[in-house]
């Protein structure tokens, strides 16, 4: 990612995307900070939502608000028929078989402590093993290290090297006969590295293990199809792909969803309820215990219609453009150095600049209009395996730009003014 | 730039590259670490209590401009002191960094630790201002738990 894809960064963008039409969807990107037109570079942390997306939350409220699948009139039917488009909706953009592999989550960390819990935790008896890498969020660490604590399992790491990128010569090592289970990140969210998805669960597989795969970042950079990656579990987040808050979606293979058992015990998950006796509704319900979020799952199908509306090939070419650009101009600053330089790479420029802590690079960006992420991102052995408290990160979107990204450098050499 | 210059005064910065009585201290009798979950600062405060007097005081760990120019500037100000008076400067400065103590900072004793006011403006810094003042205060009382801001 080193070399600039284009020999004139400058020139206009030659992906074909439209950006100003794009950035004319988003109502936030109208405001100022401070007096500056706001540079929001921090995607990977939430991405801003689409005019679309805040309309159909809206709708729903205003006009059909109801709990879905409790009551025979009109709202009802409305919300309900809402609800479950969304669902199809989110089956598509996952390239899932069947709906019913669709369970609506709070978000991705939901979704991996249900797999932890529900589908995990029952396999496990003391010295199996679970693996997960070295660059995984926290999300994707916590939820094991409990099932291990309840188990009595260990809990196993395959690292990544200098660039960023998973050794996987060690992988064939580390899927023991005690290995029960793997989680892993599509896209890494401290370093933006794309992992091989693909060659490491057929490799599981191979071994007999099944794989949940966390794509909390590469749901809105990358195609995803479930299928094509062979894996038994997907988890994404709303909030990342230009959708609401408080949503996501687990993927889960159908018949292992099948033989779980419920995660929440509550209404809306059961079929029949005695004090005796309790049947659990059919998968995707048996797991959407309680009133769901249904303006959310609304918000996102909402915004998996935007997304779906925009050219995929000139969308990867722009995004592709801007990371290119920015890991240029980011890396001709004197004193920085880019953590992360993985060949594969989407949305992600993480950075130290020697002698300046990364928290007031952020604060000073921040006044200089420029909304990026300093700290951990939830990531912290990613941090320890650089050595390093905190980086600054910029992650992109689709409606960034590289004028953007030159703000973004403006505000890191007032930094070097600052600190000297 | 002004206001970001109020922040980064140039006392901030000199006592950030160069910081004061830094590193471990032989003759410490007190111990207690801080840490600030959020961002990752870590400062650990030693002591040497002679009676109810701060003989010395030094610091370490790793941390954000405005922590370890505060951690440093709390450490001239403390020398000396006796633990009562460095309980009622750490109350001063708690009201100067979170705007408690009116827009002219905590009046003349505060000395030097003025330069810490700017940060009332940046709510999201506060706690790294004030982190290793905390960390002080269970110095002082002789904890031994690590001190964080959440």
């Amino acid at each position: 990612m080193k070399a600039p894809r284009r020999a004139h960064p400058r020139e206009r963008s030659s992906s074909g995307l439209d950006v100003a039409r794009i950035r004319k969807d988003f109502p936030i990107l109208e405001r100022t900070i401070r007096g500056k037109p706001l540079v929001y570079i921090n995607n990977a942390a939430t991405t801003q939502k689409p005019r679309a997306v805040i309309d159909a939350v809206s709708r729903y409220y205003a006009h059909y608000n109801s709990n879905v699948h409790r009551g025979l009139d009109e709202l009802t039917e409305q919300a309900t028929e809402a609800f479950e488009t969304a669902r199809a909706k989110a089956q598509s953009f996952i390239g899932a078989a069947d709906e019913r592999e669709v369970v609506f989550v709070r978000g991705t960390t939901e979704a991996i402590n249900l797999v932890a819990q529900s589908f995990v935790r029952p396999r496990m008896r003391e010295g199996d093993e679970i693996l997960i890498t070295e660059m995984e969020h926290h999300s994707n660490i916590v939820p094991w290290q409990l099932v291990c604590e309840q188990t009595g399992a260990r809990l196993r790491v395959l690292p990544f090297d200098e660039r960023g990128e998973l050794v996987l010569e060690q992988l064939d090592q580390l899927l023991t006969p005690r290995t029960r289970f793997l989680a892993l990140a599509h896209v890494s969210n401290a370093l933006g590295t794309v992992n091989p998805v693909g060659q490491i669960v057929d490799a599981a597989r191979a071994a007999g293990v099944p794989v949940l795969v966390d794509g909390a970042q590469a749901a809105p950079h990358l195609r995803v199809d479930v299928r094509e990656l062979g894996c038994d579990f997907y988890a994404f987040s709303g909030h990342k792909t230009y959708g609401p808050t408080g949503i996501g979606v687990l993927y889960g293979r159908a018949e292992l969803l099948d033989a779980m058992p419920p995660y929440h015990g509550g209404g809306e998950m059961i079929r029949s309820v005695t004090f005796e006796r309790t049947t659990y509704h059919d998968i995707p319900y048996k797991f959407e215990a309680g009133t769901p979020n249904t303006a959310g799952a609304i918000g996102l199908g909402a915004a998996i219609d935007y997304l779906a509306g925009i050219d995929a090939a000139a969308l990867q070419a722009h995004e592709e453009e801007v990371l290119a650009y920015a890991t240029e101009k980011v890396s001709e600053v004197p004193g920085v150095r880019v953590t992360g330089t993985a060949k594969e790479k989407v949305s992600i420029v993480s950075f130290v600049m020697e002698g300046v802590h990364a928290h007031d690079v952020g604060t000073i960006l921040d006044r200089e209009g420029v909304a990026a992420r300093a700290g951990h991102h939830c990531a912290q052995p990613v941090m320890q395996h650089f050595g390093v408290p905190a980086t600054t990160r910029a992650s992109f979107g689709l409606y960034n730009t590289r004028q953007e990204v030159d703000r973004l450098i403006e505000g890191l050499h007032r930094v070097h003014e600052i600190f000297g | 730039m002004s206001d970001l210059r109020d922040l980064y005064q140039e006392l901030i910065l000199d006592h950030t590259k160069r910081p004061r009585n830094f590193g471990q201290l032989a003759t410490a009798n007190r111990k207690a670490e801080g840490f600030n979950p959020l961002c990752g600062d870590r400062v650990t405060v030693h002591l040497e209590l002679d009676g109810d007097t701060v003989r010395e005081i030094h610091f370490e760990g790793s941390g954000c401009a405005i922590s370890t120019a505060s951690a440093s500037l709390m450490t001239e100000a403390i020398k000396g002191l006796r633990v009562e008076d460095a309980r009622a400067l750490f109350e001063q400065v708690h009201k100067l960094v979170t705007g408690a103590s009116g827009p002219n900072g905590g009046g003349p004793s505060l000395g030097k630790l003025v330069v810490l006011a700017g940060v009332r403006d940046y709510p999201i810094r506060v706690k790294c201002a004030s982190l290793p003042w905390h960390t002080l205060c269970a110095a002082l009382s002789g904890g031994d738990e690590t001190v964080t801001t959440e």
